[in-house]
């Protein structure tokens, strides 16, 4: 049994020495295998007693087990081992950028846009669009803008000298609407407009929303309260201050211009409001009787109401963009800040 | 219309103070659009006197004078021309504090001591640009605060009038909607006639009484058209904009701030003969006022005596018939020109005056008596003289009727929302000074409006009159009841917004340039096609309009580059307008809803691993997401040309045979034209199209196994993969579920102009297994067939 002892001693030695998992295969082989060294010595029990077997055989399976766990043990510190070393090799730098592209974004004008779009989608409007290159009657006769009228000079306008123009406003697609389809109608109609204007505040391209709801039984009520909601979804504002002033537009009557608090100082006044406290943000009124009877709509049946306002200006009060022309520079540092 | 605050008191003076008056108006309609302090802030000057006045013995320019006020006399230096002994004038005395916070203190000046500083109006802040003390009438008090003897300390308020109240052009027009707002009476301006002195009279004939229904006209002799207007009125006319010229045009000026009624005056010694009202002969000249010659239209009405036109009707005198300081005797005009005579007159002739603006908008038609007697009244008090009798011309035929409407109280409820009490409806109305005769029990009026109220014409002015007085603020609100109206987008077509979305995604940024453009550019980039032009464009260089989104894409990804972009992925969607002979397009001109892109630089955003410049198939990768997102098989790429594209990579995508649109290089021809780089990619496609999507029509999924076959054909370098691999498509039938490029070589091995594409197929058969035998006989038809149609051959 010293044998058995000395044996065992060496394996063990022999395992710690294994270099690696085939090393260690063959220290397994050499004393464990079939014709292993330490196997062998279960072969020499035959000579002994009946007595002395069992006990023999169990001091053998001992020394077995003792080399057999040192094996596992050395496996498994080495399979340990090597799967530290590979995971070692596979790091990366993770604050590397990630590779791909970003997404780009949408101009601010049509990033607001969208905004009204939704707020009067909910609503039940629909989206009309018209020709941008009009004509006299749609832009002016028909909203009750004849041709001595005062408005028209107020409107600057690009014509092209054959009777047709660049429309001024999209108040012509109310009554394009008007003439292709029957009441009710329920519309809002965004787009660009021009002005034969460029200066500070102003650039002679612009976009603005018309809106439009006829109906039976529509009155002042039902503009106010649409506006006034519209305003303060928009503005993201739940008591903000909305107010209407009679005004003049030829196309309705009553006609209101519509302020809201201003948003930058509360109304306290500030240099955005130019110390009223109130921003004046669209117009609108009672379609006139003139125009219902352009769009082929019984005025006496029916009554509507409209609004008209610029996308730049709510965008500008909104993002607090200070200079107007920057929307049509189009350069990517600014409008890569609205996506 | 600019007016003082003091002024519209003497007219109307409820008690509120100046906010709440501004607050009222602006409520009102009548949006107050300035409210400015009458003299900028100064203290310590008083109404000073000049009692001796002596050179200053060691300066050529200034004088010493003795001056008092009132209780003491000091000395003061003075370098005005027009300081003179007895001359009083504004007296800054030590201590002052004048506008700017410029403080008086005691001085010296060339040696001699000077005790405050006389005063000349722009030193006070009240005119620009005024040489020399302003002189104080004789009998101005010395001694007097100089801001109280000026009722300084008084408000301008500048009101931005719609066109529709032409009615508040005036202080008296003002002043009823302040009274009609605070239920408080008007002190009118009394007004008497003149009795004529003289016989000495004009013949007036009305040639054009459409144009002009009235004109009034008097002769007045013997004014001092060099006596000083009053300095009330110079104030007055000061506070609403007005500079004093001399007495004659002065009260003109005054009577058309005050009543609203534009006047004019003629030099009597310049006129020949009668007046006749008549439109002007063709190329008929006339020198105005502000000296400018014109050269009339026959649509322009005039004033003319027997051998000239005088004056453009209602918007300027001329030079010649003009009042100057040798003027003796004046005839006084004071007419009602139609709005319609002199609509747009003005301005086609580069005009623009006080006059032409009131008589555009509307004067009351009923205004003009009164008018002249009060201006005649005003010059005999400033510069005397001796009036004859008024001549009136007038067709009353022609004369604006006073507006007769009906009002009905149901009427009044579904415009606004909620009825008003008859009472009510009857008080506003008089107040506003109409006639009212109701029928019913409150259920209708026959309402007629004042002359001066021309604006009401319909019966939703009178709703519109009710509701402003009443209070829009006190009007109802409700968000109407929510019924949406039958247009519903079909499910197949593809929302704008979802192309916009996919650029997006794909790092586009959106872009919105103008739609006018500068021809130059235009005719590189799209020289095929007229552009519109505009008749009167901003500028040159925004003259066209657009026949292609490129070219403000071009020029945005110029304005970028310059500014140092490396990397561009722009869009904009728009409308694009190419004129066209075309039958079904209205107007000739076809305005088409487009999608264009532009794409330069790395393919990707910059990283650590090298970067590779965008090429073709970065852009088509893009437009094929486009395409993918309605129905990708309907459309097809074809090898094209395009003026602004590069010819060896440019496509047309067809769909339907019909094109939507090209994709490309720009042209390296163009891009140095336009100083971009030569790698730039582009795309513009039409809308529509790209928009016609399917709905989803389900097919069962097959677990059948599939099989693929690789080949590798060589053909001409010239054959178009496109067309390889639809040929490979109607070869098969639908066993044949996909097929694609994996590989393309070329290179010696293969001989020259020639390629080596390598193509996938998979089969599939929905619902068995497909035998070797079947799929090898597929494979040898598409052999044989690109064999037949392009010489292909299959590669070892």
């Amino acid at each position: 049994m010293e044998n058995l002892n000395a044996l065992v001693d060496a394996a063990l030695v022999e395992v710690e020495q294994a270099g690696d998992i085939r090393a260690l295969d063959d220290v397994r082989v050499k004393y464990l295998g079939k014709k292993g060294e330490i196997s062998a010595l279960m072969k020499g029990l035959g000579k002994l007693s009946a007595e002395e077997r069992p006990q023999a055989g169990a001091v053998i399976n001992e020394g077995k087990q003792k080399v057999q766990d040192a094996i596992a043990e050395r496996k498994s510190s080495m399979e340990e081992a090597a799967l530290k070393q590979q995971l070692a090799s596979e790091t990366v730098d993770v604050t590397l950028p990630g590779r791909g592209e970003l997404p780009g974004g949408l101009h601010p004008v049509n990033r607001m846009r969208r905004r009204i779009e939704d707020f009067f989608l909910r609503l039940g409007f629909d989206i009309s669009e018209g020709p941008e290159v009009e004509d006299d009657f749609h832009n002016f006769e028909a909203l009750n803008i004849p041709g001595h009228h005062p408005a028209r000079a107020m409107h600057d306008t690009f014509y092209f000298g054959d009777g047709r123009l660049l429309r001024t406003h999209t108040s012509p697609v109310q009554v394009r609407v008007m003439e292709q389809g029957k009441p009710p109608f329920r519309i809002i109609a965004p787009g660009r407009v021009y002005r034969c204007d460029s200066d500070l505040t102003h650039t002679p391209m612009f976009h603005q929303v018309e809106g439009l709801l006829v109906d039976k039984g529509i009155t002042f009520a039902d503009l106010r309260g649409t506006v006034a909601e519209f305003l303060r979804y928009t503005f993201e504002v739940e008591d903000l201050p909305v107010r209407f002033r009679p005004s003049y537009f030829p196309f309705t009557e009553p006609s209101a211009e519509v302020d809201v608090g201003c948003v930058s100082c509360g109304g306290e006044g500030c240099r955005v409001c130019s110390h009223t406290g109130w921003i004046e943000i669209m117009g609108c009124g009672m379609v006139h009787p003139k125009v219902l009877e352009a769009g082929g709509v019984d005025a006496e049946e029916y009554s509507g109401f409209a609004f008209g306002m610029g996308i730049e200006r709510i965008a500008m009060l909104r993002y607090g963009v200070n200079d107007l022309r920057l929307f049509f520079e189009n350069d990517t540092r600014f409008l890569s800040q609205f996506g | 219309m600019r007016f003082n605050e003091a002024w519209l008191r003497e007219w109307v003076n409820p008690a509120i103070d100046t906010d709440t008056l501004v607050q009222q108006l602006t409520m009102a309609g009548l949006e107050v659009d300035a409210v400015e302090p009458a003299a900028p802030a100064f203290t310590g000057v008083v109404v000073g006197q000049v009692e001796s006045c002596e050179p200053h013995p060691d300066a050529d320019k200034l004088s010493v004078c003795q001056v008092t006020n009132g209780t003491d006399t000091v000395q003061v230096v003075c370098g005005a021309s027009n300081v003179r002994v007895g001359l009083k004038m504004p007296f800054a005395q030590v201590g002052a504090v004048l506008p700017g916070d410029f403080k008086i203190k005691k001085a010296k000046l060339r040696g001699q001591e000077s005790n405050g500083m006389l005063c000349g109006a722009s030193e006070l802040g009240l005119e620009d640009l005024i040489d020399g003390l302003m002189e104080l009438p004789e009998d101005a008090p010395v001694g007097t605060d100089f801001r109280d003897y000026l009722s300084l300390d008084d408000t301008v308020i500048e009101v931005d009038l719609t066109p529709n109240r032409a009615d508040c052009l005036s202080l008296r027009g003002i002043a009823r909607e302040v009274g009609v707002m605070n239920q408080t009476a008007l002190t009118e301006a009394s007004i008497s006639k003149v009795a004529p002195a003289i016989d000495d009279s004009l013949t007036v004939t009305l040639a054009d009484s459409a144009g002009c229904p009235r004109y009034l006209g008097r002769v007045i002799k013997g004014v001092d058209v060099n006596a000083a207007t009053p300095l009330w009125m110079v104030e007055r006319l000061r506070r609403a904009g007005l500079r004093t010229i001399d007495p004659i045009v002065d009260v003109t000026n005054y009577v058309l701030v005050e009543l609203g009624q534009p006047l004019h005056a003629f030099d009597l010694a310049k006129l020949n003969g009668g007046i006749t009202v008549r439109k002007a002969k063709a190329e008929e000249t006339l020198t105005t006022l502000d000296d400018q010659e014109l050269t009339l239209r026959d649509d322009t009405l005039v004033i003319a005596d027997d051998s000239t036109a005088l004056a453009l009707a209602g918007v300027m005198g001329g030079k010649p018939s003009s009042v100057t300081t040798d003027t003796q005797d004046i005839f006084l005009e004071c007419a009602f020109f139609a709005p319609l005579a002199i609509a747009g007159k003005a301005r086609s002739y580069g005009l623009h005056t006080d006059s032409s603006h009131r008589f555009e908008r509307g004067v009351d038609p009923q205004l003009q008596n009164d008018a002249i007697e009060y201006a005649t009244a005003l010059i005999q008090k400033i510069a005397g003289g001796q009036a004859g009798p008024v001549t009136e011309a007038v067709d009353q035929a022609q004369l604006p009727k006073q507006a007769e409407l009906t009002l009905r109280a149901e009427r009044i409820e579904g415009l606004l929302g909620m009825g008003l009490p008859a009472q009510q409806v009857e008080d506003i109305l008089s107040r506003l000074g109409m006639d009212i005769s109701a029928k019913g029990e409150g259920e209708e009026w026959r309402v007629l409006a004042p002359s001066w109220r021309f604006d009401m014409a319909i019966e939703q002015d009178l709703i519109e009159e009710l509701a402003r007085i009443y209070g829009y603020e006190k009007l109802p609100s409700r968000v109407p009841a929510g019924s949406p109206s039958g247009d519903t987008v079909p499910e197949h077509i593809v929302a704008l917004r979802r192309l916009a979305d996919t650029l997006m995604d794909r790092g586009y940024q959106e872009a919105i340039t103008y739609t006018f453009v500068e021809p130059g550019l235009l005719s590189k980039v799209e020289p095929r096609v007229e552009p519109l032009p505009l008749l009167n464009p901003i500028s040159m260089d925004l003259g066209v309009m657009r026949t292609t989104l490129l070219a403000g894409l071009f020029s945005t990804a110029r304005h970028n580059l310059n500014r140092q972009a490396d990397r561009l992925r722009l869009f904009e969607t728009g409308l694009r307008f190419v004129p066209t002979d075309a039958a079904d397009v209205e107007g000739g001109l076809a305005q088409t809803p487009m999608i264009a892109g532009l794409l330069y630089g790395s393919a990707q955003p910059q990283n650590w691993e090298g970067k590779r410049p965008v090429d073709f198939f970065d852009l088509k990768g893009d437009v094929e997401a486009l395409l993918a997102l309605s129905d990708a098989d309907a459309f097809s790429f074809e090898p094209a040309e395009h003026p602004a594209l590069h010819p060896g990579q440019t496509a047309a995508l067809k769909r339907d045979g019909e094109i939507v649109g090209y994709l490309g290089r720009i042209h390296p021809r163009l891009a140095a034209d336009l100083d971009l780089p030569g790698q730039l990619y582009a795309f513009e496609l039409a809308q529509a199209p790209l928009q016609q999507g399917i709905l989803p029509s389900f097919q069962s999924v097959s677990d059948q196994p599939r099989m693929r076959r690789d080949l590798a054909f060589v053909v001409e370098d010239s054959i178009p993969a496109g067309e390889l691999i639809a040929a490979v498509r109607s070869t098969c039938d639908e066993r044949l579920t996909g097929v694609n490029i994996f590989d393309i070589y070329q290179g010696d091995s293969i001989g020259e102009n020639r390629k080596s594409l390598a193509l996938g197929l998979t089969f599939q058969d929905r619902s068995r297994t497909l035998k070797d035998q079947e799929v090898n006989d597929l494979v040898d038809a598409v052999v044989s067939q690109l064999k037949q149609q392009f010489n292909a051959a299959l590669r070892d």
